[in-house]
């Protein structure tokens, strides 16, 4: 452990582990070692004791940013839950199993060295490989000596607290999808190769003389090679044509199968016949080149989708299973049957839809309703799966699981509405379809020119024609530009899941779109906070302290007024609606004004302004009496996110038709429109889902639709909208149902990408522009009888790099 | 000038091996992860004595005779 960490500056103290400053109450004065927060402790502790400090002098070479470990102390034990294994474990034969996890925590280089030294830590694992594009690591270990759970613990003592991977089926699939796609470029790559060297001896032959027996025998090969390239790399082009000719549709596809195709079977025509020119180098370059372009934008839509399915990975899927005698056990959400009793833990997720057996709490259903204030419960009431218990715990008997929960039945109605999306037809592909007619046009003029002209030559002049024709250019201009605008936006968080979406945004924007935003965790923080704070700055301390011990979700927001303090605090009572206290010897009194009036202190014109200022603004107001003598208003709510008012008028600049489209109650809502400058008729309030899917099909009536939500109750809506875009902090649900994930909190990334899609199609369409200019240029040379097979090999992958440096010069405008 | 005839084929069976043995790489997943490798070549030279030989001890049946911790 370096001592360059122990201490940065006369005043802040770094954590030994972790580097970052240890809050003011946490440290120990004699102590050598300086924690921030539990978690650095037992994991500092950890590397310690089994002697892989080694991993501190990594981590300093390695350039990485300070984080704290997110240690959690779970147990972990629906790791060894029969349906756990079932789901996500796999027997490795001889007692040996294997499992996919996803680590929360993974920063840098010195993790995966830390992660794969876990044989080390716990004997019985066998292997533990890290993928850090992924955060997931494949474990093995022996059944015999250790179980999964004592597993899961280390990793998290390491700060790395594992979760099973989802969707493992779906990533082998695409694993196998990448791995073909590579060797399809391999073999392109080989064949495009020896056909240039090829190609290069019969120009070389052209010029200097050549003996006929050579020349056919390089001919010979050419073609062999060639059609390879073209039966095995290049058959993905010529069976996309084929599945646009058979549903009508315009694709890029069409006019390279047709250069292709006519290209091959004419030179395989000339070479068997030793007469006229052969391409095939041109052919198996266009090949590379096309593949080389998917394949990128291929990948960087991977990506996004991997970081999107790593969060989707890392929401918790446990919860505690009571059994007779009432004793909790860790089980797996999906092992819940109906009938079964379930404790919540405040701050947990309510895991199935159930009936209150025990205690009273208030929860949270922002993500079901959008209703931005908690709500009691108590026995006898029911809940839904998916919303958070606030305050204490609750015990629950289970009425419906999984895909029977309300929640599950709204992922049938997501799963619904995603397959009826109704594809773009994409730019390229629209242009393309002109660009057949007009190559064949052009190619058919050229034939019966030349039949007249020079009969022997015409069939030479009408392939050259086709083959230049072929829209190279225009094949890796969109692909290309959009890889890089998607690698763009993920560097400033915002996950693009498909291609289309940047096309799709940039072009709703000038169709008269329409945006419906939801409120409730979209615009506003969907949890309680304090907006504003009247009274002197020097009794936030106090007021902090004294929250702290209660468990309201107000006094939770004002206990964050101030999250460093630490002032002495006796003679705490929680009523209902307050709190009395006792700190640094002066009787405070922190409650609703009812609560505070009730004990006989009364307040000027002044205080009952800001309570009047509070309520108009739909806030609650909370008073602060010191010594019976009211001191401070906090007006707590739901506050609206910085920047979103910015954002919502350039976006109404911008052209775009901006509603709001929330399950809060109606006042909340009208007046939330209002601050952001909406018309009332624009602010809708008291939704339910399957309300938002029908607000959106009838905002399809007047052009597309983007819906911008977070919660549950926003999913099917994302999924029926044109496009969906889910916010940071937002349900799983949301993230499968949207097209479009914003990593950091608010608005603002979403304009971000308003401004990216704009640009990005503009880079398309000059690149485009290019393109045909060249295309057009090519053409009239073929026409004219000056394209020969070295003209050709050298203006093709000319055209394609020219493009590629336009993508390149892509930017993300971060204003 | 004949002995194209030779070493034109045997320039493409070249090429075939590399495919081939590019395609098997492929196929052995050597090219499913391209960023953790590159970072953990750095740390293999650290001295690890005692863990290489626990890994192959738990890896062979034999394992079954320690005790359970």
């Amino acid at each position: 452990m370096p001592d360059s960490l122990s201490i940065t500056d006369g005043t802040t103290i770094a954590c030994t582990h972790c580097g970052l400053p240890v809050p003011r109450g946490l440290v120990e004065p004699d102590a050598d070692e300086q924690f921030c927060c539990n978690g650095c402790r037992t994991v500092y502790h950890m590397i310690r004791e089994h002697g892989l400090d080694a991993f501190y002098r990594i981590r300093d070479e390695s350039d990485d940013t300070p984080t704290r470990a997110p240690t959690t102390h779970r147990r972990y034990d629906e790791f060894a839950d029969p349906t756990f294994r079932e789901l996500y474990c796999r027997p490795a034969g001889q007692g040996v199993s294997s499992i996919d996890l996803s680590l929360e925590g993974v920063h840098c280089a010195a993790c995966v060295w830390l992660i794969e030294k876990l044989p080390r830590v716990v004997p019985g694992v066998i292997e533990a490989r890290l993928s850090m594009g992924t955060s997931q690591a494949r474990l093995r270990w022996d059944e015999r000596v250790v179980d999964l759970p004592t597993v899961a613990r280390a990793l998290d003592r390491l700060g790395y607290p594992p979760h099973p991977a989802r969707g493992r089926d779906g990533q082998d699939a695409r694993r196998r999808e990448d791995r073909r796609f590579l060797i399809r470029i391999a073999v392109a790559g080989a064949c495009a190769g020896n056909l240039m060297l090829l190609a290069f001896a019969l120009y070389a032959g052209w010029f200097g003389g050549m003996e006929a027996q050579y020349e056919t025998l390089f001919r010979w090969l050419s073609m062999g090679i060639g059609l390879v390239s073209l039966a095995w790399p290049g058959s993905i082009f010529f069976r996309g044509a084929i599945a646009a000719l058979r549903t009508r549709t315009a694709h890029l596809d069409l006019p390279i199968a047709l250069a292709l195709g006519v290209g091959g079977a004419v030179g395989v025509y000339h070479v068997v016949t030793g007469t006229g020119e052969v391409y095939f180098d041109t052919l198996g370059v266009l090949v590379f080149l096309l593949l080389v372009g998917r394949f990128i934008q291929h990948r960087q839509q991977r990506r996004a989708g991997d970081a999107i399915e790593l969060l989707f990975s890392l929401t918790p899927g446990s919860c505690h299973r009571l059994d007779e005698g009432g004793a909790a056990t860790d089980v797996p959400v999906e092992a819940l049957r109906v009938g079964d009793r379930v404790r919540v833990d405040p701050g947990e997720a309510i895991p199935a839809d159930g009936v209150v057996l025990g205690g009273a709490s208030e929860i949270n259903q922002a993500l079901l309703t959008g209703e931005s204030r908690p709500v009691a419960v108590e026995a006898g009431g029911s809940v839904t799966a998916g919303a958070t218990n606030l305050a204490s715990p609750l015990v629950l008997r289970v009425e419906a699981s999984g895909s029977d929960t309300r929640v599950g039945r709204l992922m049938a109605m997501v799963a619904e509405f995603a397959a009826e999306r109704s594809p773009i037809v994409q730019l390229t592909d629209r242009i393309a379809g002109w660009f057949v007619i007009a190559v064949i046009a052009f190619a058919s003029i050229t034939a019966g020119l030349w039949l007249v002209l020079d009969p022997a030559r015409a069939l030479d002049h009408t392939v050259a024609l086709l083959i230049v024709a072929c829209p190279c250019a225009l094949g890796l201009a969109t692909p290309l530009t959009i890889a890089v605008a998607i690698g763009r936006a993920a560097r400033h968080d915002i996950m693009v899941k498909g291609g289309d979406v940047l096309e799709r945004l940039a072009r709703y924007a000038r169709g008269r779109g329409t945006i419906l935003l939801d409120k409730t965790g979209t615009l506003t923080v969907g949890q309680t906070r304090v907006v504003h704070w009247h009274g002197p700055d020097d009794l936030r301390a106090a007021v902090a302290s004294i929250e702290r011990h209660a468990t309201h979700p107000v006094g939770r927001a004002l206990a964050a007024l101030d999250e460093h303090a630490h002032e002495t605090v006796t003679d705490v009572t929680q009523h209902g609606p307050g709190i009395t206290a006792t700190c640094n010897q002066q009787p405070f009194a922190i409650g609703t004004p009812a609560f505070i009036a009730s004990r006989g202190v009364v307040w000027g014109q002044d205080i009952q302004r800001r309570i009047d200022e509070a309520r108009t603004g739909h806030l609650s107001p909370v008073l602060v009496a010191v010594e019976n003598r009211v001191e401070a208003v906090a007006s707590c709510g739901d506050a609206i996110r910085p920047g979103a008012k910015e954002v919502v008028e350039r976006l109404i600049r911008d052209g775009w038709r901006v509603a709001l489209l929330s399950g809060d109650d109606r006042a909340v809502v009208e007046h939330v429109g209002d601050r952001l400058g909406l018309k009332p008729e624009d602010a809708r309030g008291g939704i339910d889902p399957e309300g938002k899917v029908a607000a959106v099909h009838e905002a399809k009536q007047t052009g597309p639709v983007v819906m911008i939500g977070d919660g549950v109750n926003d999913a099917a809506a994302l999924a029926a909208a044109d496009l969906g875009v889910a916010v940071h902090g937002g349900a799983e649900a949301s993230l499968i149902a949207a097209d479009v994930y914003l990593a950091r909190p608010g608005l603002e990334p979403f304009d971000q990408l308003a401004r990216l899609s704009r640009r990005t199609l503009g880079a398309i369409r000059r690149a485009l522009g290019f393109s045909l200019c060249y295309n057009a240029i090519a053409i009239g040379l073929a026409m004219a009888g000056l394209i020969n097979p070295l003209v050709a090999a050298i203006i093709m992958p000319i055209s394609s790099f020219i493009v590629l440096g336009a993508a390149l010069s892509l930017r993300f405008d971060t204003r | 000038m004949s002995i194209i005839y030779i070493v034109l084929p045997l320039a493409i069976v070249l090429a075939v091996v590399a495919v081939g043995a590019f395609i098997w790489a492929v196929k052995r997943g050597q090219y499913d992860d391209l960023d953790t490798p590159s970072v953990r070549m750095l740390h293999d030279d650290e001295p690890t004595p005692p863990s290489t030989g626990d890994r192959r001890d738990s890896d062979t049946p034999s394992a079954s005779d320690r005790p359970k911790p």
